[in-house]
């Protein structure tokens, strides 16, 4: 293995499915439901997909929902404004920690 | 990409010449052939039915030159349809129960015998559409072709790729979206797009990358919505349309190294139910020349009519024309990815 992530792996995603076909069936069609239009529209849900893949830097469903963005109508601008949603709340999820950190250090110091 | 002034044919590109692109799209590694997928539909061989819509492509002529065009069309093109071929065709309108004429382009509205074909297509009472490119009703010269299409109960179809400027002005030239707006604004105060009036005015959104569109209703909404809310425009609808992998877009597809994966993404999502809806079932290409094509796509690759069946305008048989086999290629696969595409838009 040259590198831990190849961007043809994507296709094989599928391939999971043989060490638990019936997991598998229940992930795609729950996975399916999910992204269906509902309350939300599909590409309300593709750019919050776009979001996540961006927090949990996942570079295949980063690939796989920059283009399921474009392909359910966002363009950059709105893409672009999901990974800063993403980004603020990472970096505000790092940030809102410092209230623990103050708390530690109230109580060790004078 | 840069943003072009001029037709690859005025560059003299390989590209430009038809048989070059059937090379490519032809020979497309490990896809199997159209007519092999077709078969899942169940209905045999592809085959045209009754003509419901005569497509006539007046010229190639256009004030603007998209990078996406499968015409190649551009200022420079000189093919222009004679009132000679026109009136065979109004001939063929005649004597034949073809209820909607489509004129296309190029822009449709720089023939300089476009008002005296609408006037005469109109007076045998047919329907008639024009897929306008907005830009020309501002241009000099076209000031008053809006009103007289709005008089003649002319259909506009037109290209907005997106509901902003930054995609529209990138696929079809700076400035394009704001002009267009503009004179979406007009055909609005001439009742275009307002079911009172009975003025149909349909938008077309066409993906401005190596991409499939979205679904048609859910896209419409988002249009409908952030058109009028920014703009104060309405429209009656709108047809989400795949690009095909021919002419500039196929340059395009080239030159940005998504030809293969973009060819995959057709074929994979080829989809039956779009297959049973394509548009050569029921319409009949005319191209600036009078020669007969199964559709518009086919036309600009030189493909026409298969053996037996007329090839002129002018020896229009309808018994030789319905039921004939269509003549197809890898390029129809973007008539049936997804949720399919024709010029009124998904087949599903
Ligand atoms: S896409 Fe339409 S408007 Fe654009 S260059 Fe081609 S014919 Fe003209
Ligand atoms: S490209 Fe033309 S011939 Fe092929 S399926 Fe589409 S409309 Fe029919």
């Amino acid at each position: 293995m040259d590198t831990y992530y190849d961007p043809k792996d994507l296709k094989k995603f599928a391939d999971i499915s043989e060490g638990a076909p019936e997991l598998w069936k229940k992930f795609n069609e729950w996975y399916g439901a999910v992204f269906k239009a509902g309350a939300l529209s599909e590409r309300e849900k593709s750019l919050i997909a776009l979001a996540v893949a961006h927090a949990i830097q996942c570079p295949y469903c980063i690939d796989a929902y920059t283009q399921a963005s474009l392909e359910k109508g966002a363009d950059l601008e709105q893409m672009t404004e999901a990974v800063h949603v993403a980004s603020a709340i990472r970096g505000g999820a790092s940030l809102v920690h410092g209230v623990q950190m103050k708390n530690v250090n109230e109580k060790l110091t004078m | 990409m840069q943003a072009r002034h001029k037709s690859m044919k005025a560059f003299g590109e390989n590209l430009a010449d038809a048989n070059e692109q059937l090379k490519i799209i032809n020979n497309s590694n490990g896809f199997p052939h159209f007519d092999e997928k077709f078969e899942i539909v169940g209905e045999g061989p592809l085959r045209a039915g009754k003509v419901e819509i005569l497509q006539v492509n007046v010229g190639k002529m256009c004030n603007q030159v998209c990078k996406h065009c499968h015409v190649d069309a551009g200022p420079d093109r000189k093919e222009i349809m004679t009132k000679e071929t026109m009136q065979y065709c109004l001939d063929v309108l005649a004597n034949n129960d073809i209820p909607t004429v489509d004129l296309t382009g190029g822009a449709p509205e720089m023939n300089p015998n476009f008002k005296w074909f609408v006037d005469k297509i109109k007076k045998l009472n047919k329907h008639v559409i024009v897929r306008s490119n907005l830009t020309i009703l501002e241009t000099n010269g076209y000031a008053d072709y809006a009103e007289f299409m709005a008089n003649h109960k002319v259909e506009i179809v037109s290209s907005l790729p997106y509901y902003k400027k930054s995609f529209t002005d990138r696929q079809r030239g700076d400035g394009v979206f704001d002009k267009s707006i503009a004179v979406i604004k007009r055909l609005n105060e001439l009742g275009y797009g307002k079911e009172e009036t009975g003025l149909i005015f349909n938008l077309v959104y066409n993906p401005v990358g190596a991409f499939l569109p979205p679904s048609q209703e859910e896209l419409e909404r988002d249009y409908k919505r952030e058109l009028r809310d920014n703009f104060g425009i309405v429209f009656n609808n709108l047809y989400t349309i795949t690009n095909m992998p021919i002419s500039r877009y196929l340059d395009y597809l080239l030159q940005s190294g998504n030809y293969e994966s973009y060819m995959q993404k057709l074929v994979d999502a080829f989809n039956p139910a779009a297959a049973i809806g394509v548009m050569c079932k029921f319409t009949l290409s005319v191209g600036w020349n009078g020669r007969l094509f199964d559709c518009d796509f086919n036309q600009m690759l030189e493909l026409g009519l298969i053996d037996d069946a007329p090839k002129h305008i002018k020896d229009y048989n309808a018994s030789l024309i319905e039921g004939r086999r269509i003549v197809t290629g890898q390029h129809c696969y973007g008539c049936t990815a997804g949720s399919g595409s024709s010029c009124g838009g998904a087949t599903t």
